[in-house]
């Protein structure tokens, strides 16, 4: 008995309708999370408006070396490996492996560079005196509000790198399919978006003059 | 038709939302030294990066080649989320102008 016969026979045919979406499930469990993931990143950063707005004395600590510097290649590298992950569906699904696992190592290469330049900035931060609860500069609330934004995103980065690493390896073995390079691959733009935002309100708003 | 030959050819294809996402990230930088009001820097800012995540949700998520159902279903809730969470703004001004020495 065919899987399909099966789920007919003890679900009957009213669940076997198809997708009103028609995608696979898996991806539209990942859309699912993606929404859930932007409403969550939508409400920290309206926390961290509130209290910014809350507050007579937030810092504006960033100057254009090597804060914003390090921004601007931050993002040039995310971007970057959207268009190297997008390269990476498209040989998946015409059936490339080789040029399929180049792409996705180069992804990978280039969530790394971005995670390395982010710890940096954050290190840098720290040897100016930032810390969760207090900085020389003024609202202690800066480095909690910082560190949860950045981090919660730096989280995702190398969570997806690791994703990427894990669907890379199945995909090449043949376990995995482009179905899943193609899942992994809506994660990774995200991860970009999410950043298209975190920019112009944590660092762009607080620019030291 | 090889599957080497097939694929490989969607880099060019997304070249140009590529290099229009850069340079909206550029041209943000340039805004944020034009020592705008802080209003009006942040509307601008704000406007940007969602036409870049649009960009991105549109082109790079392919959100543009699946169904409608599926932008109908997913783009307005969130939109709606996010719009009810602006009702903080005028407790987060009211706790400014209660500061005795608020700037």
């Amino acid at each position: 008995m065919s899987e399909l016969d099966h789920a007919v026979q003890n679900h009957g045919t009213a669940l076997m309708e198809p997708s009103p979406y028609a995608i696979p499930s898996r991806k539209l469990t990942m859309w699912l999370f993606i929404i859930s993931d932007a409403i969550t990143f939508g409400a920290i950063l309206f926390g961290y408006g509130y209290l910014r707005t809350a507050s007579s004395d937030w810092p504006a600590p960033f100057k254009f070396y090597p804060s914003i510097f390090n921004v601007m290649i931050m993002t040039f590298v995310l971007i970057t490996s959207s268009l190297t992950m997008l390269g990476a569906v498209d040989s998946a699904k015409a059936g490339d492996k080789g040029k399929t696992g180049r792409f996705l190592w180069a992804t990978m290469l280039l969530g790394v560079v971005f995670a390395g330049l982010h710890i940096r900035e954050w290190f840098g931060l720290i040897d100016d005196g930032v810390r969760l609860f207090q900085n020389p500069w003024g609202s202690p609330l800066f480095g909690a509000t910082f560190f949860s934004i950045t981090g919660l995103h730096l989280l995702h980065v190398i969570s997806g790198v690791i994703a990427i690493g894990v669907i890379a390896r199945g995909f090449l073995r043949g376990s995995l399919t482009a179905g899943h390079v193609e899942i992994t691959g809506l994660y990774w733009h995200f991860v970009d978006l999410v950043w298209m935002f975190v920019v112009p309100l944590v660092y762009l708003l607080n620019l030291a003059r | 038709m090889t599957a080497s030959a097939k694929s490989g050819n969607v880099i060019p294809k997304y070249l140009p939302v590529y290099f229009i996402l850069l340079g909206i990230a550029g041209l943000e930088v340039f805004l944020a030294y034009q020592n705008l009001p802080t209003v009006s820097l942040l509307v601008v800012l704000l406007a940007l990066a969602f036409c870049s995540g649009a960009l991105a949700v549109m082109y790079f998520m392919h959100l543009l080649q699946e169904r409608r159902s599926l932008f109908l279903s997913l783009i307005p809730a969130v939109i709606f989320v996010l719009l009810m969470m602006n009702m903080i703004w005028s407790d987060s001004l009211r706790l400014l102008h209660l500061r005795p020495f608020a700037r």
